[in-house]
């Protein structure tokens, strides 16, 4: 086991290193790079070779890479072109809103998902089933940008259910403590913010469920009627065992080795959909970062930090899962 | 289940050491040739009359005409193809002419709606919006099939490269593909764009290819090394076929149905791409361009509380269509999976 997860890790880190230098040797050949980022596209030769120097551009591009890592080693990755602030201080602000957002939306997904995906199985061709076909079908066609406008626009101008946008009602004190709103508001018992937070959550964290939530019904689905028809199971209930062991101990471990795995790579498809749907409730978080990043004059230095950012998050996330296979399933810790 | 053609795309478990050594050819078999091409001759003809009714492809195809839902998605997607081709012929108006009459009642908070020569009413430019969604359906299809097509080109060549020569090569390409797997589709994709200094209609296209470009090299590289241990290579090898004709006679026709599929349920995928792109502001900066993830990402969103219709029509096209050609490729998926064979 242990020598599973040291090789995984060395995995990891390669595919890190490997793209983080496709992305740095990539930013710093463009025309139109970081140099005319900072000054405009009129600046005198002067000026743009005083700051090519200064930044180092003029030496070698690996030992600007070496260089580069070196400070990304120590948590350094420079400073946003746009604020002039860190690059970590404006990523550790942002980021928490979108784990916020994408954590709340993965609860639906699975909570919504799994026992969707099992009934629509137990009851495979009846009404239900049906329904929850359809839905699937649906939920992977609609844009969820769009989605997102209907469901803003329902449940805040027709019926005032919820806030229409933003992570807190402004003028709400509240104690930043994690940059998780709800948690925050736990920890520092200021339970109102906490409510708050969690009312502002829950349209943008259902939009962004949607794809997931459609994807692991799929799975679930397709994988309990796998199970359904094996052996082991009319072996159980021939011998009696109650419906309830059946179903719980037989049918559905068995059948959620395909659906953690699919958990985990939904993970690539939330950080897509959080840059959707943080830009229609107005979330400030990764993906309004990274839109704001690209159109208010490209910030390649966060850009940067960002594309790393979440791929290392996504990599993470599927080796978590592929050890949770040896919790969920003794025959993989056996191998 | 009988035909042992169908089943040559599954490795068969073989036993002993039969790999063929090199430098082995058909004609040092000498004199035997003969009559053992006379045998292949019989037994090709016998497995050619074999193939008649069931083979793979011919199988799915009639398994498919009997699927509602192969039925509702090809429906759908022939419709889509048709208005796009006949989209000249179909619209009433020009899709880029401004007409006086609809121009005249645009205001900051106004857009006209129907009316009798306009069904549909006006777009924030005073256009025919009708005639705009009618020629979308082209400009989407256009979007959606090259997007599509470079993706599974630059996929395939991978995963065909990667397949055949497996080892080193392999390893290297794999490992590629996993760097660009690490990244969220739609990140890699706004990152492709905003490495162009510039964005247009092919900015965009080619984003969207990418993100595409590791799946289907995947998918081929899978299906070419189950083939490389299987008897109908092994044969050709044993014939002293050349590498190059193996990989392109015999592996790579075999590997081509999975990856039409993926195609089908990739163009999907590809507008709805393109759509979040222009929702981003990184889309196509063409004003005259109509094409429905354009028609809602930038005028649907910002004239949603004007007039909902600028979002409604194209974000319903657009998940029609996707529906279409989701709802086809399962189908598809579905038919050609030994598992459902009956």
């Amino acid at each position: 086991m242990l020598r599973v997860i040291v090789r995984r890790l060395l995995q990891l880190v390669v595919t890190l290193i490997a793209l983080s230098a496709l992305i740095f040797i990539w930013l710093r050949n463009l025309p139109g790079g970081p140099v005319e980022a900072l000054l405009g596209e009129r600046a005198t030769p002067e000026r743009r070779a005083l700051l090519i120097k200064a930044l180092g551009y003029d030496q070698p591009i690996l030992v600007q890479y070496g260089k580069f890592m070196q400070r990304v080693v120590t948590g350094d990755f420079g400073n946003s072109i746009r604020s002039g602030d860190p690059v970590t201080e404006v990523l550790s602000r942002a980021f928490p809103a979108t784990i916020e957002l994408a954590v709340a939306a993965m609860i639906i997904a699975v909570g919504l998902g799994v026992p969707l995906g099992y009934l629509a199985a137990r009851w495979r061709g009846r009404s239900l089933d049906n329904l929850t076909i359809a839905g699937t079908l649906l939920g992977i066609s609609i844009p969820i940008f769009f989605l997102g406008y209907l469901l803003k626009d329902f449940f805040t101008q027709n019926i005032h259910w919820f806030p229409p946008s933003g992570r807190l009602t402004t003028g709400l004190d509240n104690t930043d403590v994690t940059g998780f709103f709800v948690l925050d508001g736990l920890l520092t018992r200021e339970f109102d913010a906490s409510a708050d937070a969690l009312w502002h959550l829950i349209l943008p964290a259902i939009t962004l469920a949607t794809i997931p939530l459609a994807v692991i019904v799929r799975i679930t689905r397709a994988s309990v009627l796998d199970v359904l028809n094996e052996d082991y199971v009319r072996t159980a209930e021939a011998k009696g065992l109650r419906n309830r062991t059946i179903r719980g101990r037989h049918i559905l471990r068995n059948a959620l080795l395909p659906v953690v795995t699919t958990i985990g790579l939904q993970t690539g498809a939330l950080l897509s959909g959080a840059v959707l749907t943080e830009k229609v409730y107005n979330w400030g978080g990764i993906g309004t970062l990274i839109t704001d990043s690209i159109s208010g004059g490209r910030d390649y230095p966060v850009l940067q930090a960002i594309i790393l950012l979440a791929a290392l998050v996504f990599v993470v996330v599927n080796l978590l899962v592929d050890l949770s296979y040896a919790f969920i399933d003794p025959r993989v810790r056996v191998r | 289940m009988s035909d042992p053609i169908t089943q040559a795309g599954t490795p068969a478990p073989r036993s002993g050491d039969d790999k063929p050594r090199p430098g082995m050819s058909e004609r040092s078999i000498g004199l035997l040739g003969d009559r053992k091409k006379a045998r292949l001759d019989e037994l090709s003809r016998a497995s050619a009359s074999d193939r008649g009714g069931v083979s793979l492809v011919r199988d799915a195809v009639r398994r498919l005409r009997r699927n509602p839902v192969a039925i509702v998605g090809a429906s759908i997607v022939g419709l889509f193809i048709l208005v796009a081709i006949f989209a000249p012929l179909i619209a009433p108006h020009d899709p880029v002419q401004r007409f006086d009459e609809l121009t005249k009642n645009l205001t900051v908070d106004t857009i006209p709606g129907a009316s009798g020569e306009f069904p549909f009413g006006s777009d924030p430019l005073g256009r025919d919006f009708l005639s705009r969604m009618i020629y979308g359906a082209r400009q989407t299809l256009f979007v959606g099939v090259l997007a599509t097509l470079i993706g599974l080109a630059l996929g395939v060549l991978i995963g065909a490269i990667a397949g055949a020569f497996g080892g080193w090569v392999d390893v290297v390409l794999m490992r590629l593909t996993d760097v660009m797997l690490a990244l969220p589709s739609l990140l890699l994709a706004i990152t492709l764009v905003a490495m162009a200094s510039r964005s247009s209609q092919w900015t965009v296209i080619f984003a969207v290819a990418i993100v595409n470009v590791p799946i289907f090299a995947r998918l081929l590289r899978g299906s070419m090394l189950a083939q490389r241990e299987s008897d109908h290579v092994l044969a050709a090898r044993a014939l002293g076929v050349k590498q190059r004709n193996i990989v392109l006679r015999h592996m790579l026709p075999n590997s081509l149905t999975a990856v039409i599929v993926q195609a089908t349920l990739t163009f999907a995928v590809a507008i709805l791409d393109a759509a979040a792109l222009s929702f981003l502001g990184l889309g196509d900066p063409d004003i005259n361009r109509a094409e429905w993830g354009l028609m809602l990402g930038v005028d649907g969103q910002r004239y949603f509380e004007v007039r909902p219709e600028l979002a409604y029509y194209p974000a319903l096209a657009i998940i029609v269509v996707a529906l279409g050609f989701t709802l086809l490729g399962e189908a598809m998926r579905e038919a050609i999976d030994p598992k459902n064979r009956r």
